[in-house]
């Protein structure tokens, strides 16, 4: 039998063969190097590729994210990593005003092949300024791709395909997912442009992404000892979103729930339930519901934090009151 | 607590006067019960209790004109206890189930935010995929029961309000129920209007004959098949005829998806769709036909052979009736009616001879066709009968 691999193992696996693969590849930002990664991600990678290609830098987003930008332009391929997306937000001028734009403001001269990861999400007793979920912010922004892997499989092959896309790409590696463990995965990349059902259904339909995936195919299996089938879609691709997809299978389920750990005003659940709205009215059989963060800087007490996010039960608990008094 | 709308009387029915209420609070009432007398816009009739329960609240006063949907009254349910009265639509909200903390379940708009601080209107809360199933099936979703979030009509209230799932004891009487409520409605609504033509079937009697010499017997073809592919080969050219009539606006078919009356044991009758008839050949329709009334009489249907047709045959032939003038099964726009084959006295080149002769009927939509591109159809039809060897 082969042993477990994790989420954390399949990346640095994925960083390994990027690097081995390309010469132009390498890896910089806060404490990557000597201490392998604030989430252990490039663990041994300084060691095996050395100080040129695993670089550690300074405390600036701004500047880092800055460097990789021009390191890019210069025609090499680097891998920024930002501890946080809640830090991420000091280095937004770069992303948004140059990283996304300079293709378009160059009349097509110059593009972006830059590749950013960050940690996001809550559930690790964090607190407010390491915890939140900020991808809507970045998937609102034309001229970036937006990645976020929820699986192992995702996790190993998305790197890849994300360095060959000429313009900038960002992943978004939800910080309670590191640890999932799963059987190995092959070495293969994934396709970057499309939703993926994770668990087909008839009843309704689950529409998630990141660290909201794993809790909502446990509240699915809830839901299918009642007899209810939840389809559950797993986005995986933020930005461009692949309405296709979501919009078939509502149009077979009548019913969409949208679970999203970000703050449900301006969310992407809102982008994705006014998608299905335009796309699907009239297939629908309840209106489209979104369960989201509650709207408050995510707490640090473990009770509260859990109050805060949406949990197995409380999907659970949604979905059945989509489906009224009818049941299946 | 039940709450009874206002129903929709009539397909153009948007509102209605309330002349007087035949209920007061504390009456226990039937479902079918007559509960008040409203006045719409062509006739004061009658309004029926969708539910069994006690009167709790009169909400419109004699006299008050509202629109179709605006609450009329509330029925307790059996032991249920009365809650504490209410003037305004706001309180009745459909309250959100209870969840855990810091979960934000949307509910379906309530009354208030729908209907405005003017009033008690509302919209009887139907799902768009039900409304839409509704319209297909010709039927009015306001007055249905909705097992959905806040009580709305789910696509599944709409399919089992047409096709009740009735034990079989029950069958029988449910597709009664079914078939009176179609016709009702059709008669009520739709200005039939009918022709009627003999046409000489000489030709296609011999040719049958002749085809079926060489046939098995499970496989000959019956004088049936020839009329749905003539029909259906002649609603191509006449698409006023083949389509469905919705919300007003017709839409004609691209495929003639023929429905076919049958008469069930016991009584009551089904019309399942042969599929893009204009396509297939006489003995793909054949086949077609033998199955329908095979898996019709078994009760075997498909619910959604049932909504397809486009346009609808019925054949009295086997009853030694003369002609069948038939009733328009909604949204549809047009019903072809045979009779039974005769020999007649039939002027052929100027000389009186013994003709297999049927009487064929047309009812059509007087809001789709006119009396002159009903004929024009039913020539068509004639003369595709003469040439079976086309069919």
């Amino acid at each position: 039998m082969s042993e477990l691999t994790s989420y954390r193992d399949a990346l640095r696996a994925a960083h390994r063969e990027a690097l081995q693969r390309d010469p132009r590849v390498f890896v910089m930002g806060e404490d990557i190097g000597a201490y392998g990664g604030s989430y252990a991600v490039t663990k041994g990678l300084l060691e095996e590729f050395g100080p040129t290609r695993i670089r550690d830098t300074p405390l600036s987003e701004l500047g880092f994210v800055g460097a990789g930008i021009g390191a890019a332009l210069g025609g090499l391929r680097p891998i920024v990593e930002i501890m946080t997306v809640n830090f991420s937000l000091l280095a937004l001028d770069q992303l948004v005003n140059t990283a996304a734009a300079l293709r378009h403001m160059s009349g097509g001269q110059f593009n972006v092949p830059l590749v950013v990861r960050m940690a996001t999400g809550a559930g690790r007793q964090l607190a407010a300024q390491h915890s939140h979920s900020l991808e809507g912010w970045y998937a609102h922004v034309p001229g970036l791709r937006v990645l976020a892997p929820a699986t192992i499989e995702d996790a190993r092959g998305m790197l890849w395909p994300a360095l060959e896309d000429p313009d900038p790409v960002i992943l978004f590696e939800h910080a309670q997912l590191y640890n999932a463990e799963g059987p190995p995965v092959p070495a293969t990349a994934v396709d970057i442009d499309h939703a993926r059902v994770r668990r087909p259904g008839r009843d309704l339909t689950l529409i998630t992404y990141g660290g909201m995936l794993p809790r909502t195919l446990a509240a699915a299996g809830e839901l299918a000892r009642d007899g209810i089938e939840a389809e559950v879609i797993d986005l995986r691709v933020l930005r461009p979103l692949d309405d296709a997809t979501l919009c078939e299978s509502v149009r077979r389920t009548h019913r969409a729930l949208v679970v999203d750990e970000e703050w449900r005003s301006g969310s992407l659940a809102a982008e994705i339930s006014a998608r299905i709205q335009e796309q699907a009215f009239y297939d629908l059989d309840a209106p489209v519901q979104r369960l989201c963060a509650a709207e408050v800087p995510i707490p640090y007490a473990r009770h509260l934090e859990e109050a805060a996010l949406p949990q197995a039960a409380t999907i659970v608990a949604a979905a059945r009151a989509m489906l009224g008094t009818g049941g299946t | 607590m039940i709450e009874l709308p206002l129903p929709s009387l009539g397909a153009d029915m948007e509102k209605g006067t309330l002349l007087e209420w035949r209920v007061h609070p504390g009456d226990a009432v039937a479902k079918g019960d007559i509960v008040a007398v409203v006045d719409t816009t062509k006739a004061a009739l009658d309004v029926e209790s969708w539910q069994s329960g006690t009167v709790h609240e009169l909400l419109l006063e004699p006299g008050q004109t509202v629109p179709v949907g605006t609450p009329m009254l509330t029925l307790l349910d059996p032991g249920e206890v009365a809650p504490p009265a209410r003037s305004r639509p706001e309180a009745a909200a459909p309250q959100a189930p209870p969840t855990p903390a810091g979960i934000p379940v949307a509910t379906a708009p309530s009354p208030a935010t729908v209907g405005g601080a003017a009033g008690r209107a509302t919209r009887h809360p139907v799902s768009p995929a039900a409304r839409r199933r509704a319209a297909e099936l010709g039927i009015d979703p306001a007055g249905l029961h909705g097992t959905g979030p806040s009580g709305a009509v789910t696509l599944k209230d709409v399919e089992a309000s047409v096709a009740p799932p009735a034990p079989a004891a029950d069958r029988t009487a449910a597709i009664r129920a079914a078939v009176a409520a179609a016709m009702a409605r059709s008669k009520r609504e739709v200005p039939h209007y009918y022709l009627t033509d003999d046409v000489p079937l000489g030709r296609a009697t011999q040719w049958l004959q002749r085809t079926n010499l060489d046939r098995p017997i499970k496989e000959r073809l019956l004088p049936a098949a020839l009329y749905v592919r003539a029909v259906a080969c002649a609603a191509v050219n006449h698409p006023a005829m083949n389509g469905l009539l919705v919300a007003g606006e017709f839409r004609p078919s691209t495929t003639v998806n023929v429905g076919m009356a049958i008469s069930l044991r016991g009584g009551g009758v089904v019309a399942p769709a042969i599929r893009a008839a204009e396509s297939k050949s006489l003995v793909e329709v054949m086949q077609a036909l033998s199955d329908l009334v095979g898996r019709a009489r078994a009760g075997r249907l498909r619910r959604n052979e049932l909504a397809d047709p486009t346009i609808t045959i019925t054949n009295l032939g086997d009853n030694s009736v003369t002609a069948v003038h038939g009733v328009i099964y909604m949204p549809q726009v047009a019903m072809i009616g045979f009779g039974t084959v005769r020999e007649r006295p039939w002027v052929v080149d100027g000389k009186l001879v013994a003709m297999p002769v049927i009487t064929t009927t047309l009812a059509a939509d007087h809001r789709v066709s006119d009396g002159h591109a009903g004929a024009r159809f039913m020539a068509e039809v004639a003369a595709r009968l003469q040439r079976p060897e086309e069919l």
